[in-house]
């Protein structure tokens, strides 16, 4: 009952919603880069939304199944395929033993998340199996998947189909408007930097990856130098770099930054900023701290909807 | 009595609490101790509190924050008012002095990566470099940068030289580093820019120890030259 890796892809790991209670000994919480996905994905599986998947990009893995399993692919549309036929993302699927999943394309977004019903059976640390590539710790071994990695999974005949409805699936696209809520340092702006920021398209650079993404705009200044002094961040900081180019702190951030935070991207945006990558562009709009958690908390009904909806019917199947 | 610090969003799952832009031990110890609190009786949703040099970012769950918050009242006013609270009588919570840790350190040529050119910086010669440099006690601030990594203080001034202008790309594990007044242990192997002067085989970071990390905020550390 394991997944078999025949190909690895590019850089796929195991990642969770992130390990918590370390920060304060510079444990990163890692995780994945979209939340939105791994949550819907592992809402259909019926499994806890902290329950680990595999994060991939393009060229993603080929996995073969060596016992009957149900899965969902959510995230980036890769163009997925179980023996030569169409998968759906943002649905359940049914694998036979000796299947193979694979990806043959990249249609749009960054990432896509591959969860199985029951998730892997693997070992935890600090009460999480998101991998630590940096500490070369948590996950599968510490680090991304290769040819050959066998992944121990529950294997299941129990299959429901079913689909997550359009208002809760996220509409990516490669230059969205991001709301963001001004971070501590957003004041240092001078006022044009301020205006800068708010009217003006970002690029992203190459230099973007699980740490971060930096941005190439119009530089952006401080009214005055400015030394901080190390201080906490948080997945979607805007830290300003001495060159006045932003850079946005995503999943493997460090725990703490000198440079001043501008803004954060708000939870409910951020899994559109991680499907996009080099070459994409984005711009910024400041919202309220309520807008913010108005917003995060229709998702989180969405969520509920979806989950209730998978409930009911396993118990409808029953009678 | 302490000033009500600026408490500002970071995000909408977190806030940050910051006592002042400054390091000091006594701003430090005020961070320390609303983490401390705030990590042994959290609220409703809590996650974490997170002491830096002179703040501290508290994480929460946004959703279920407001599961048990006021009706209509926002997390973040929610969480600000449980870190007022925290934050109540919080200098009786002061304590300036941590544990007192002795890191034993070698400072030959083979771990002393930039020894040589720090000498060269203060124009005095390695063994005094040493001496300076074991003569005192540090603080660890605040961890950070990778897992038990320490920022500790203060080096003396003469011997603070700044960060080399190109990282290595892979700094040995245990390497003991100057950044200006700062002092750091890399508990494994990494890229760093900061200025080796010694290494230590003490395990800064293991699993198989609860904390994993050897050094907490507030602890005190002497480094002791390995005979």
């Amino acid at each position: 009952m394991s997944l078999v890796i025949r190909k690895p892809g590019i850089l796929s790991t195991v990642q969770d919603l992130g390990r918590t209670g370390g920060r304060s000994f510079g444990i990163n919480p890692a995780g994945v880069m979209d939340r939105t996905a791994a949550r819907i994905v592992n809402t259909l599986l019926e499994n806890d939304e902290s329950t680990a998947l595999i994060e991939m990009h393009f060229p993603a893995a080929e996995i073969e199944f060596d016992s009957p399993t149900v899965f969902a692919i959510g995230g980036a549309e890769l163009d997925a395929q179980l023996d030569g036929k169409p998968i759906s993302n943002w649905s359940t699927a049914f694998a036979g033993k000796g299947s193979v999943l694979k990806f043959r394309n990249k249609s749009y977004g960054s990432r896509a998340y591959l969860g199985v019903r029951g998730g892997f059976a693997l070992d935890k640390w600090l009460g999480s199996l998101s991998t630590n590539l940096t500490a070369g710790l948590g996950g599968f071994e510490g680090r991304a998947l290769k040819a050959g990695d066998v992944i121990e999974c529950s294997s299941t005949d129990e299959y429901f189909p079913r689909t997550a409805g359009t208002s809760i699936v996220p509409l990516y696209h490669r230059f969205p408007t991001l709301r963001v809520i001004a971070g501590p340092e957003f004041g240092l702006l001078t006022a044009s930097s301020e205006q800068e920021f708010r009217k003006q398209g970002f690029t992203l650079t190459n230099e973007c990856n699980r740490m971060g993404f930096r941005l190439r705009g119009k530089p952006l200044n401080l009214l005055d130098r400015y030394e901080m002094v190390s201080a906490g961040v948080n997945f979607g900081t805007m830290q300003l770099l001495p060159d006045g180019q932003l850079i946005v702190l995503m999943a493997d951030h460090q725990t703490s930054g000198g440079y001043p935070r501008i803004a954060n991207v708000i939870s409910a945006d951020l899994p559109l900023l991680a499907q996009c990558g080099p070459g994409d562009g984005v711009s910024f709009e400041i919202v309220t701290v309520d807008e913010a958690e108005r917003l995060a908390l229709r998702f989180e009904r969405e969520l509920n909807f979806l989950r209730l909806g998978c409930r009911l019917q396993r118990q409808n199947a029953k009678r | 009595m302490i000033d009500r610090p600026r408490i500002s969003s970071l995000g909408d799952d977190c806030v940050t609490v910051d006592f002042g832009n400054e390091i000091s031990i006594d701003v430090n110890s005020k961070a320390i101790a609303l983490a401390a609190r705030l990590n042994a009786d959290g609220f409703e949703g809590f996650i974490e509190a997170v002491p830096a040099y002179s703040s501290v970012s508290v994480f929460f769950k946004l959703a279920e924050v407001r599961r048990s918050a006021q009706e209509l009242e926002t997390a973040l006013a929610s969480v600000t008012r449980c870190i007022d609270r925290a934050l109540e009588n919080l200098s009786d919570a002061l304590t300036s002095k941590g544990r007192i840790v002795e890191i034993a350190v070698d400072f030959g040529a083979q771990a002393a990566l930039d020894l040589e050119h720090v000498a060269e910086f203060a124009g005095i010669s390695q063994r005094d470099v040493v001496e300076l440099f074991t003569s005192k006690t540090y603080r660890v601030y605040m961890l950070g940068f990778l897992p038990g990594f320490t920022y500790m203080g203060e080096v003396d001034e003469r011997i603070a030289i700044a960060r080399r202008e190109t990282p290595r790309t892979s700094v040995p594990k245990g390497s003991v580093g100057i950044a200006g007044r700062q002092t750091g242990i890399y508990p494994s192997q990494s890229p760093g820019g900061w200025q080796i002067i010694g290494r230590t085989n003490e395990e800064m970071f293991s699993l198989d120890r609860e904390p994993n990390s050897l050094l907490q905020p507030g602890d005190e550390v002497r480094f002791v030259p390995m005979p």
